[in-house]
């Protein structure tokens, strides 16, 4: 078993190096606290905005469906529509990144989202499991959802050998697989969870699932008269353009070669560093521009979310420097990669690790940030640039 | 835990229908949320109130004049309004006494705020915010209001700000031509602090049955009983309302309990009055969520036993109003410290800024 572990970068770490970086972390998370205030709360208050006029517009456009602009115009606007309310709207509220505002609706215990995943299960399987073990093996049940392999260490099992399949239906119906892994199937097998319970979360999954069903599939679709097959199919393309976005952008997220996974043995005892070293080396970003970010619900910005999960998305773009700054100064991993090439490696493992064996990939090593160009930079002088370091401490080796 | 919210509008049952029922087509969300687009005022998840006008009334004190969204269901004269605003992206709540009577005929409601210098709400009132701008209209709250009968003989003694809930009485009792013996007694520091002076000359120009002597702390000592008695000298006959400084309140309350009939003497205290009741003998508490135990003596709320022990609890007001802190009661019962009353039942949704253990009890919280 020794050639699958892969030495990770939070051993190389002393307990006052791991001190000092947990400082340095929170300090982020406490300035971008700080300075909250109004031009964050109009922020979301235009995306919320945005997508319903969007919303309102697309259905009245699909109300036409029988057109062919029309059906082009309206499933696209409420696909772009359904992305921005699960991901930049969705997502963050539930995670309770505009808690802060004290506003009723705009809060992680009332907002309720447009996918058939009920808030409350999904706030404890995502925002508690996955949030709090992240990528500890056997405790995340984010890392392969229950279904797959997608580490090496996890044991091969003549089923994974049908995993580039229902990985396609899964990338095509996730609303769906969402819900269902909420239930968590490992504790109901293991009896962890009363059947009680399992029998209450079905009954929620099923009261969403009939709504949203009947909102899609049913209601609108009659709303265009003789035609309602055209807009049947639009809502039903709208959602599937959703749930294929949105399991690209997550997959990225933890499963890119980059990222590293733990065992519970070495998570044991773990100080508020060693949660931020965690946090930092199992997840990866996505490179893109301001609109790509916005229509992945920043989580483009994967580590900087995971580090502050309740910090409001649109900061992450922000804190990133000074995030990177950090893992350059204790020599550790930021990362990061653009989509398509991240999305590759994501399906590449899925396709390796439905056969058994496969090792850990190479890993990319402490982060260094790039050369500025040279017209904005002074000449080099060897040294790394560390003006974006804040109150930079000696280096560590 | 729930996020304290404006009340819940009265609308027609038509309407009512009409939004449960659209519901199929906007869920999640619900009508509201996109008839808000059009206007946020047309939203019934809360009421809503627009900054009408605001009305200086001394250098620290300004009317801040409100229009709600909907027609405004009424208040007692001498009640006070939970109002949220949002400052600086987050939104904040605070109770101030009406000052408006419930009946006024444009449907208008006010406030009166002094300037707080170091404080978050009062200068946003009174400084920043303009005409046009919304608030959040919360529940109408208190039990400080003019006696029903209406007695013949009253008399009002008031303080500074405490006047504002008077002034609602005092409008009141004007609509409803009633102002025919009423005796108002009124401290300020200096003659140019008194807040609604012009009004309140104008009633007294008006009804000569309504008779005004003010005290003025600058040229003489705090207003006490024995001013009072001099200035009106059948208070013994007159049912009384006071409001105002804790320290003139007290002497008011023992010296009516001693000299008069404490049966006639209301006092707004703008606290509530915790220990007004019973105080029981306190109890342990056990916070199942955030796992922490405490331990309230006598009189103490379970929100601040807990605090004390280290737990994070949301709360908003203190003193029972918002619901904000409010946890479901696993186990045990729980005292309300206002009127000294047990109560709980298991899975009941306790307030734990006013409710104190009665023995040992658990939260979901």
């Amino acid at each position: 078993m020794s050639t699958k572990e892969i030495e990770n970068p939070l051993h190389r770490l002393s307990d006052e190096q791991l001190e000092q970086l947990a400082k340095e972390f929170d300090a982020i998370h406490d300035e971008v606290y700080d300075d909250l205030g109004a031009e964050d709360a109009k922020y979301i208050r235009s995306v919320i905005e945005f997508h319903r006029r969007l919303v309102v517009l697309s259905r009245i456009v699909l109300m036409a469906s029988r057109y062919k602009p029309a059906w082009v115009l309206g499933t696209a606007g409420l696909s772009v529509a359904k992305i921005l309310e699960n991901m930049e709207i969705g997502h963050n509220v539930m995670h309770g990144q505009w808690d802060w505002m004290n506003d009723p609706d705009i809060n992680s215990q009332t907002w309720d989202w447009d996918t058939a995943s009920p808030a409350s299960a999904w706030r404890h399987s995502h925002n508690y499991v996955h949030h709090t073990y992240t990528n500890i093996r056997g405790k995340d049940k984010d890392l392969g959802y229950e279904i797959m392999r997608i580490d090496p260490n996890q044991k091969w099992h003549p089923v994974y050998l049908a995993q580039p399949v229902y990985n396609v239906i899964l990338m095509l119906f996730f609303e769906w697989g969402v819900a269902l892994h909420d239930l968590d199937f490992d504790a109901i097998r293991s009896g962890e969870k009363p059947l009680r319970q399992v029998k209450g979360e079905l009954r929620e999954i099923a009261t969403k699932g009939v709504r949203q069903a009947l909102k899609d599939y049913v209601l609108f679709p009659a709303l265009s008269g003789k035609e309602w097959k055209k807009t049947f199919y639009a809502n039903f393309t709208a959602n599937i353009v959703r749930n294929i976005w949105s399991n690209a952008i997550i997959f990225c997220g933890h499963f890119p070669d980059q990222t590293y996974t733990f065992t519970q043995k070495e998570t044991e005892n773990e100080t508020r560093g060693g949660w931020y070293v965690r946090q930092l080396t199992g997840a990866a970003n996505i490179e893109g521009g301001p609109l790509f970010h916005l229509m992945s619900g920043n989580l483009g910005y994967q580590v900087e979310h995971h580090l502050y999960p309740d910090m409001p998305s649109s900061r992450y773009g922000q804190i990133a420097p000074k995030v990177r700054a950090i893992c350059e100064r204790y020599g550790l991993p930021y990362n990061t990669g653009p989509f398509l090439k991240q999305w590759g490696m994501v399906q590449r493992t899925i396709l390796r690790l439905a056969l058994p064996g496969g090792k850990p990939r190479q890993k990319p090593g402490p982060w260094k940030e790039p050369e500025k160009p040279a017209d904005s930079a002074p000449p080099s002088n060897g040294k790394v640039d560390r003006s974006t370091a804040e109150g930079a401490l000696a280096p560590f080796p | 835990m729930m996020i304290e919210r404006g009340a819940t509008p009265e609308v027609s049952p038509i309407r009512k229908r009409f939004l449960r029922g659209a519901r199929a087509l906007t869920t999640p969300l619900v009508p509201d949320d996109y008839i808000a687009l059009i206007n946020p005022m047309w939203s019934t998840k809360e009421l809503l109130g627009r900054i009408e006008r605001i009305q200086p009334e001394t250098d620290e004190a300004s009317t801040v004049v409100i229009r709600p969204a909907f027609v405004w269901p009424g208040h007692e004269p001498g009640q006070y309004l939970r109002i949220g605003v949002a400052i600086d992206g987050r939104r904040h709540w605070r109770a101030y006494s009406l000052t408006s009577d419930p009946d006024h005929p444009d449907g208008l409601i006010s406030i009166t705020v002094k300037h707080v210098p170091e404080g978050r709400m009062s200068p946003h009132f009174t400084r920043r915010i303009q005409p046009g701008a919304t608030v959040f209209l919360g529940g109408v709250e208190g039990t400080f209001g003019l006696p029903d009968p209406l007695p013949e003989k009253l008399l009002f003694i008031s303080a500074g700000s405490g006047i504002t809930p008077i002034m609602s009485m005092l409008r009141e009792l004007e609509r409803r031509g009633a102002l025919a013996d009423v005796v108002h007694v009124h401290s300020e520091r200096r003659a140019d602090g008194v807040i609604f002076s012009d009004l309140l000359n104008g009633m007294a120009e008006r009804h000569p049955g309504y008779v005004r002597h003010e005290h003025f702390t600058e040229s003489r000592e705090r207003l006490g009983p024995a001013a009072i008695a001099e200035l009106c000298g059948d208070w013994r006959e007159r049912h009384a309302l006071a409001s105002g400084p804790s320290e003139l309140l007290d002497a008011i309350t023992e010296h009516w309990e001693a000299e008069g009939d404490a049966d006639l003497l209301d006092i707004e205290r703008f606290q509530p009055r915790i220990g007004g009741g019973a105080d029981g003998s306190g109890g342990t508490v056990r916070f199942r969520v955030t796992d922490v135990e405490a331990k309230c003596e006598a009189g103490v709320p379970i929100l601040a036993g807990g605090e004390e022990a280290g737990a994070k609890l949301q709360h908003g007001c203190r003193m029972g109003i918002c619901h904000t802190c409010v946890g479901k009661l696993a186990e045990g019962r729980v005292r309300d410290l206002r009127t000294g009353e047990v109560h709980g039942e298991q899975g009941e949704m306790i307030r734990i800024c006013i409710n104190a253990p009665e023995g040992h009890v658990e939260v979901e919280l």
